[in-house]
């Protein structure tokens, strides 16, 4: 029986739907929820810091590290040639991105040798007296000095976009550029390793893949898996920045842990951290477009000039990604989707919430904005007029049917809701009067598709164990960032017994208990791990079913879990007379328990199938004001509606929302990576770089979710992901900030990148006055 | 003299001594201490995350600043209380801050969480009932969320800031005013030898001799700039002298005719001041740092080290300020702006240190204006800062112009040409103002950074120039601002 026919039926539901605080909210406001760096420290444990080239590009011809080991307090110092196993940290185990360099420095930050000293404070200072002979070249830092890719070009073509650009009535070409995104999780990467007997070795890794960490210390250990355990109990903060990347970290604690015989514990400083560790893709966009008078498409032709960084990483499923998304929420009749993935002489960019994505929706609705102005047309109306829609017009580029649109209501609710038309008339008639300041105002939509694209990811694990208490212990290979994901799943196995979540123990994550995971990655934590722990439910109640059945001849369809008891018949039991009752009769009261996404298929060589289970879907409409001077900008108002199917939390799902958007416009204004021509990331720190604070949020923030039956499809609960999907949701301030430019003169296109620093929105205002467009 | 430090924790006096003068405050709180809630996101002192509150007395009252724990010198600790994220609940009951911070969803990952608390902690006990959004805000522009967006944060502030004033630190105030009164002895303060120390002196005549002994310490007062040459460049400083218990060097007096801010005194303690000197100038002061920051940092620091960035020297100078510095017994006075000699060179001797600065109010027939242009509204380093002091005769004649620029030049610098433009020109003349402009361009030769491209910071410090002629003739009545609006200042104020 598939595990979602179990479930209890709507009107039964005692936990979930509920908007419970998240579980370790108590321990966070009280300091007293543990991180890696607040675990007890094992007697005798040494510290590691890092050490690198002061170059971006070129060779290491020598090395002198004798004034490092001389330092005060170290204990070891390990270079590449110190590793007994593969010096590898790839994803895909490619070789191309060693733990410690050999000779050649591909980006500047790359780890070269590693100092293990009795204190962190030690060991970084060690690590400055390091003696470099180089020979320097000159580093490739933007896309437009690459020329290497780090992966074959990629695209999907629908029809003959050429012959279609040159039959359009109306057609443009553009470029821009899109910039990348540092994750600013606030708990650095971070790893420690305790040696244990006959080799093997124990990993507390702040990571979102413990499954790849346990895989990647083991070959670097010369290691079987199974010697390697690795646990997380909750990260502070990931958001991509930890699933391929966190591995690094655990390994050279590994090392050092393995070298000295001691505990060794690595916390990335975090300039270090944010010097070699791996960035949202920025990319160059160039595209060309046909459509009608009215604007509606007939040829989309766009290529992403991707900076994967140094090594492929996980450039392979960010990149395709932005080209599963490129369509954002509308047709193309004809189209070709190109992306080229370029190396250069930076750090490895890699995953980051939305993993591509929210690239090719940037794209998307700036293409969006440009018909419009250019044919003297609301923004919103040429969008509607590309939405998907019924047959003939709901065919992606890459071949998957969009059945379950909601586009249509959801975007005319929100637009009723925000009282779209009569602000756009009051803000005419503002800027009319208003000659330094303008305001702008924009509403964009987001579909999203959910699923890991690349398909052996679709499956989960889980543990759970019925104690003759009537306790339950909950595990499962999903990690905790933050997200709630380890509350949803909770609420779920206490809906399945019936009983408080304070009978659920929500354990940390362990490669022992829960083995080969998939990472907790593409929003899909609790559409895999609450199918998989329901699934353990659905074992384990199935033979208490059975022994009920065969002891009191009560059938299954008569029984009830609720209110701490199990009731059938005439009669109940608590959950633990239950349980007692069952382990006298030898049953057993444990199980795993196994899902894999049902109906998704993808060639990607062929470039066909159907990649996603379903649809996440949202809007937002966004205004801002402009100081037309100084290139200024403040978010006035945000109004937010988003589709998250029927909510297992609406509380932990409004809070995904919200954190996304502002992490998004984050992206999308403050936040600007800036690399010098040697190859020196200059903004390394929160003193440069600028992530949103509260006075960027405005006062009228206001999200809700959309109210519907839930997904088509059969997920758990008929809940849908939510973690990546309203990253996207503010694209709607950059083209606020686009719109309040446009409003400078009529057929104005404005001409703006991401991210709309004050300098950006100044180039586009020019360009804007200067009638460059 | 004395040879260790001294403050509270959980209501009992705490004794070190024998400590590095290196040693932070937040190592000595995970590290010696083991409570591990004090969190460390960036270790400079602008994620917030390591927030701690210090309780002082002022004025027979217990007054709480929240502080970063991550370059707050261990040292600079004696003689306050420190309170810590564990300190907050009792036993099973939480803090208000805490209990709304759980019921409104305030917590996501919850590792800037206790640097949260902390704030909102320092603002509850600053505020007697609701306070306001903005308010929030501003206490909370120097802790960084990554996970919440911060609306459920400001919400949990909103509904804790009406709970009654009642905590366990309310309730033993009288107390802990009692023991901080007791620790703020006058002996002055050395931890270690002549070769590595941590020195405290209590007064200016003590500093002065110990310096002159020394020229080679490192005079530290908020320690929101020298934490980060030990935590992040990793630099040795062996000799530290920490000015902030020199007596009378945090004073600030208000003449009438000008206002006195003694070497010591913080942001969080000149703003009140510089407000009433001129909203704009309130709001620049608001702008710099944090709350964290300005509860350290001190306006004679900002000075002193002679940043190009520093925000409040090209407004000071603009107003034409005065800086007092001592060396032994010899005391001097100078411009401000003849202070800045170089990029990373200022007119200051061996041993020699700022003992205050003196900064001229308002005459009536002056018009002052100043901006800040930053990527982010708080908490940010200005690309450009322009302030300007326009000197008008009855016929709206423009007697005297002062200019002065950050991130423009190796040092806050005057627009010498510019100014000499519009002196003697009637302020609504619009070749005038033609002339400032185009002398501005040779004013400055300013570089491209992280920050701003050379031509977007000329472009800027234009529009700035531009925007302060507007507002100062009075021609238009178009908004020219986002925020600081001298009309909402004005409005605040009443």
């Amino acid at each position: 029986m598939p595990p979602s026919e179990t479930l209890i039926p709507e009107a039964e539901l005692q936990v979930v739907r509920k908007s419970l605080p998240h579980d370790s909210a108590p321990r966070h406001v009280t300091g007293s929820a543990a991180y890696i760096d607040d675990i007890r420290e094992p007697q005798g444990t040494l510290h590691i810091a890092p050490g690198y080239a002061p170059i971006a590009s070129g060779r290491i011809t020598a090395l002198d590290l004798s004034a490092v080991r001389a330092a005060p307090g170290v204990v070891a110092v390990m270079t590449a040639e110190d590793i007994p196993g593969a010096n590898d940290i790839s994803p895909k185990l490619v070789g191309d991105d060693p733990a410690l360099a050999v000779g050649e420095i591909r980006f500047h930050g790359q780890v070269v040798f590693i100092v293990i000293a009795e204190t962190r404070d030690l060991a970084r200072r060690a690590t400055r007296k390091a003696k470099y002979t180089t020979e320097a070249a000159v580093p490739v830092i933007d896309v437009s000095e690459a020329s290497e890719l780090v992966l074959p070009e990629y695209a999907f073509v629908q029809g003959d976009p050429d012959a279609a650009l040159e039959a359009a009535p109306v057609s443009f070409s553009d470029t821009f550029r899109i910039g990348g995104q540092e994750h600013f999780y606030l708990e650095g990467q971070i790893a420690m390793a305790v040696p244990g007997e006959a080799g093997e070795m124990f990993v507390y890794s702040s990571t979102q893949h413990p499954s790849e960490v346990q895989h990647l210390v083991a070959h670097a250990l010369h290691l079987p898996s199974s010697a390697v355990t690795v646990e997380i109990r909750r990260m502070g903060g990931a958001f991509g920045g930890k699933e391929s990347q966190a591995s690094q970290w655990a390994v050279l604690a590994a090392l050092a842990a393995w070298k000295t015989g001691a505990p060794c514990k690595m916390r990335l400083d975090r300039d270090d951290d944010m010097m070699m560790t791996g960035k949202r893709h920025d990319f160059r966009v160039g595209y060309r477009v046909g459509h009608d008078e009215a604007g509606v498409l007939q040829s989309v032709d766009v290529t992403f000039d991707a900076r994967c960084g140094h090594s492929e990483d996980l450039s392979m499923g960010v990149v395709d990604r932005t080209m599963f998304h490129a369509d954002n929420s509308y047709f193309y009749p004809q189209t070709r989707i190109l992306t080229r993935r370029y190396r250069t002489n930076t750090c490895s960019n890699t995953a980051f919430r939305g993993f591509g994505g929210p690239q090719g929706m940037v794209f998307a609705e700036r293409m969006m904005d440009q018909i419009a102005y250019r044919l003297g047309m609301d923004p919103l109306d040429v969008r509607k007029a590309n939405f998907y829609a019924g047959r003939g017009r709901d065919l992606t580029p890459y071949g998957q049917q969009v059945s379950d649109n909601l586009l249509h209501e959801l975007v005319a609710e929100l637009e009723a809701d925000c009282d779209y038309r009569a602000r756009r008339a009051e803000i005419a008639a503002w800027n009319a009067e208003s000659r330094i300041l303008k305001r702008g105002l924009a509403l964009t939509p987001v579909k999203f598709g959910i699923s890991f694209t690349l398909m052996p990811l679709n499956q989960a694990g889980a543990l759970v164990h019925l104690y003759r208490d009537g306790s339950l212990h909950l595990n499962h290979g999903g990690t905790e960032m933050g997200q709630g994901l380890f509350l949803k799943v909770a609420q779920v196995v206490a809906e399945e017994f019936g009983v408080d979540m304070g009978k659920v123990a929500i354990t940390a994550t362990r490669t022992d208990k829960v083995p080969n995971t998939s990472p907790t990655a593409a929003s899909s934590g609790t559409d895999l791990n609450a199918m998989a722990a329901l699934a353990a439910c659905g074992e384990i109640k199935d033979r208490l079913f059975a022994f009920i059945e065969q002891k009191w001849r009560v059938r299954r369809d008569q029984v009830r879990f609720r209110d701490n008891r199990v009731f059938f018949g005439n009669q109940s039991l608590s959950l633990a007379e239950l349980a007692s009752a069952a382990y006298a009769e030898r049953i057993q009261l444990s199980s795993a328990g196994y899902y894999r996404t049902p109906i998704i298929a993808w060639n990607r060589d062929k470039a066909e199938g159907r990649p996603f289970l379903y649809y996440a879907y949202g809007a937002s409409c966004s205004e801002v004001t402009i100081d037309t001077m100084t290139g200024e900008m403040k978010v006035d108002r945000v109004d937010v509606l988003h589709d998250v199917g029927k909510s297992l939390n609406p509380a932990i799902d409004i809070g995904q929302i919200e954190g996304g958007f502002v992490q998004g416009m984050g992206w999308l204004t403050t936040e600007e990576l800036v690399w010098d021509k040697q190859g020196r990331l200059r903004t390394h720190a929160p003193s440069t770089y600028k992530i949103p604070t509260a006075s960027d949020i405005p006062e009228h923030f206001v999200v809700k979710l959309f109210q519907s039956e839930g997904a088509r499809e059969k997920t758990i609960y008929r809940s849908k992901a939510v973690g990546e999907p309203p990253l996207m949701l503010p694209i709607s301030v950059w083209c606020a900030v686009a719109n309040a430019i446009a409003s400078l003169g009529p057929g104005v296109v404005p001409d703006l990148d991401a991210p709309a620093t004050p300098e950006a929105i100044m180039k586009a205002v020019r360009g804007a006055r200067s009638g460059g467009n | 003299m004395r040879d260790t430090i001294r403050f509270i924790r959980r209501g009992g006096i705490v004794e070190v001594g024998n400590f590095d003068p290196m040693a932070m405050l937040l190592d000595h709180l995970r590290l010696e201490e083991g409570a591990k809630g004090t969190k460390e996101g960036c270790g400079e002192g602008d994620c917030g995350a390591c927030t701690v509150a210090i309780g002082r007395c002022r004025n027979g009252e217990v007054v709480y600043e929240p502080v970063n724990a991550c370059i707050q010198l261990l040292g600079m600790v004696d003689g306050t209380e420190v309170v810590a994220i564990e300190d907050l609940a009792e036993g099973d009951v939480l803090h208000p801050i805490q209990q709304a911070m759980v019921d409104r969803h305030g917590s996501q990952c919850g590792f800037c969480t206790p640097g949260f608390v902390m704030s909102l902690f320092a603002l509850f006990h600053a505020s007697q009932g609701p306070v306001t959004r903005g308010e929030i805000n501003d206490w909370i522009a120097g802790n960084l969320c990554r996970c919440t967006g911060y609306r459920p944060i400001v919400d949990a502030a909103l509904e804790a800031s009406g709970a009654p004033r009642a905590d366990k630190f309310h309730k033993a105030s009288a107390d802990t005013a009692g023991i901080l009164q007791f620790l703020a002895d006058d002996r002055d303060l050395f931890i270690g030898d002549d070769d590595r120390f941590f020195a405290a002196p209590a007064s200016v005549d003590a500093l002065a001799a110990l310096y002159q002994k020394h020229p080679t310490a490192v005079i530290v007062a908020g320690a929101t700039d020298v934490g980060l040459w030990i935590t992040k460049q990793l630099r040795d400083i062996p000799k530290i002298i920490h000015i902030g218990r020199v007596a009378g060097m945090n004073r600030i007096e208000d003449t009438g005719r000008e206002i006195l801010i003694g070497a010591t005194a913080t942001f969080a303690n000149a703003e009140p001041y510089m407000r009433a000197i001129d909203p704009d100038l309130g709001e620049l002061f608001r702008r710099i740092g944090s709350k964290q920051v300005r509860a350290s940092g001190t306006v004679g620091g900002n000075v002193a080290n002679g940043s190009p960035i520093g925000d409040s020297p090209p407004a000071l100078i603009a107003l034409g300020a005065t800086m007092e510095l001592r060396r032994g017994d010899r005391a001097r006075a100078i411009p401000l702006e003849d202070f800045f000699i170089d990029y990373g060179k200022q007119n200051r001797a061996s041993g020699e240190f700022v003992t205050g600065l003196l900064v001229p109010r308002l005459r009536e027939d002056q018009v002052f204006r100043c901006y800040k242009v930053t990527k982010r509204f708080d908490q940010d380093i200005s690309a450009v800062m322009g302030a300007f002091r326009f000197t008008l005769d009855a016929d709206g004649l423009i007697r005297e112009t002062r200019i002065a620029y950050g991130g423009m030049a190796g040092t806050p610098k005057r627009a010498k040409g510019a100014e000499a433009a519009l002196n003697g020109a009637a302020i609504r003349d619009s070749a005038a103002w033609s002339k400032a402009f185009a002398a501005l361009r040779e004013d400055y030769a300013p570089l491209d950074d992280h920050r701003a491209s050379a031509a977007y910071r000329a472009e800027i410090a234009h529009a700035l120039l531009g925007k302060a002629l507007l507002e100062a003739a009075g021609t238009s009545t178009a908004r020219t601002r986002i925020v600081g609006r001298r009309e909402e200042a004005a409005d605040a104020a009443e």
